[in-house]
């Protein structure tokens, strides 16, 4: 198919890129395209230009910190993650990257592309409210940090503003995480999932139900359940589940991942 | 923009739209017409291509973004006529029919043995998650595969 015509720029450096987003209304970054070439396919987003982060070397490199923390670069691909040594110190990451997608995806498609293009059917972004992630964020004054909860705004909207980038995410020590999703086919789009983090209390982030992750909280994996009753949830409907199925869904997901990551 | 991309040991250089997706470059502008195109919306993986060793669709990367790289398409797997153990294993188990995803199948599959020469059923079909075939079932795929695994 043939795109909208489009003008096309390759950054040497993470400061150019924030230029050109700066200087260009119509500009938007370009990490994996694994979404954004379809839905400029699709006419759904039609940029004036393409900044490719591809190749920035700031934004690529995963590290673990004495504490245990994960610093992961945002052009960071699934791939990457999954095989990465360092990020097997939270191995929720990888576990949870290896179910999306296919092989393909999984190569070109990054960690920074999942949670800025923030479908509220992606797999990371309750993953990264439940293990307490912070996202850091570049533009012309410098950067900030925010926190998951922060980051994710609505719909397809994050903290990251006009003229900026989301340069890297950091994930603190832990290993008692679940996950848990039904999909559309074996590692397709998600219909409802679930990220739950034991840290004392359980933290379960429910995904699909909301235009941002739904944070409960319970004292343990038996409570779960009564904690996303509570919540009144009221997800959409669509063709894949109608929004009574969607809140069954997230209940049993929730429980699900909770006794996954209790079971730690 | 000015490309110059290496395709099967190839070198070419071409004026290209930013807006040209990688599998129309290939077809399009080189005439290597083994990829294929058959959804066009990131899901069938019919035009699954190696690029600097790393399999993708190429319907969903630019042109201008394989600038440098080294590219490998179905039409390189083959020395001339003697074709690659895996694509005689595709001919001797029936692993096609109408064949369209064939090349899509055949690049899955190679970038696979690469990285995992003994892989098990399991592996395999993983493997070939973003490779949808509508004639065989799949299964006669798996076992062409799995009969040039080590």
């Amino acid at each position: 198919m043939l795109l909208r015509e489009v003008e096309y720029a390759k950054p040497g450096s993470v400061a150019e890129a924030l230029e050109l987003l700066a200087a260009n209304d119509g500009a938007r970054a370009l990490a994996g395209g694994q979404t954004l070439i379809n839905v400029m396919k699709a006419r759904a987003a039609s940029p004036d230009m393409l900044v490719d982060l591809n190749g920035l070397d700031d934004l690529t490199g995963i590290e673990l910190a004495g504490d245990g923390t994960l610093t992961i670069g945002a052009m960071t691909t699934y791939t990457e993650l999954m095989g990465s040594a360092e990020a097997k110190a939270r191995p929720i990451l990888g576990e949870v990257c290896a179910t999306i997608a296919d092989v393909q995806v999984r190569n070109r498609g990054t960690i920074g592309g999942n949670v800025c293009s923030n479908d509220p059917t992606n797999h990371l972004p309750p993953l990264m409210v439940s293990v307490g992630a912070r996202m850091t964020i570049a533009g012309a004054d410098g950067e900030r940090e925010v926190s998951a909860e922060e980051f994710f705004l609505g719909v397809y909207l994050t903290a990251v503003g006009p003229g900026e980038l989301l340069t890297r995410i950091s994930i603190p020590a832990g290993k008692k995480d679940g996950f848990a999703a039904v999909t559309l086919g074996a590692d397709g789009t998600c219909i409802a999932n679930a990220a739950a983090t034991v840290n004392g209390s359980v933290r379960v982030a429910l995904g699909c139900v909301d235009a941002v992750p739904v944070i409960v909280t319970a004292e343990s994996a038996d409570g779960v359940a009564d904690a996303v009753r509570a919540a009144n949830l009221e997800p959409p409907s669509d063709v894949h589940a109608s929004s009574e199925y969607r809140t069954h869904l997230a209940e049993v997901l929730a429980t699900r991942a909770a006794q996954e990551a209790s079971a730690r | 923009m000015d490309v110059t991309v290496t395709v099967n040991g190839t070198t070419y250089e071409r004026d290209v739209e930013p807006r040209k997706l990688l599998i129309h470059f290939l077809r399009d502008d080189l005439d290597l017409t083994g990829s294929h195109v058959g959804c066009d919306t990131g899901n069938c993986g019919a035009c699954s291509v190696i690029v600097d060793g790393v399999l993708v669709k190429s319907c969903m990367l630019l042109a201008v973004q394989a600038n440098g790289a080294s590219i490998e398409t179905v039409e390189g797997l083959a020395e001339g006529d003697e074709l690659t153990p895996l694509q005689l294993a595709f001919n001797e188990h029936h692993a096609l029919q109408c064949g369209y995803c064939t090349p899509g199948m055949l690049m899955s599959a190679t970038a696979l043995l690469r990285e995992n020469p003994s892989p098990s059923e399991d592996e395999i079909a993983k493997a070939l998650q973003g490779n949808i075939c509508r004639c065989t079932g799949y299964w006669n795929i798996v076992e062409a595969v799995k009969s040039v695994a080590k």
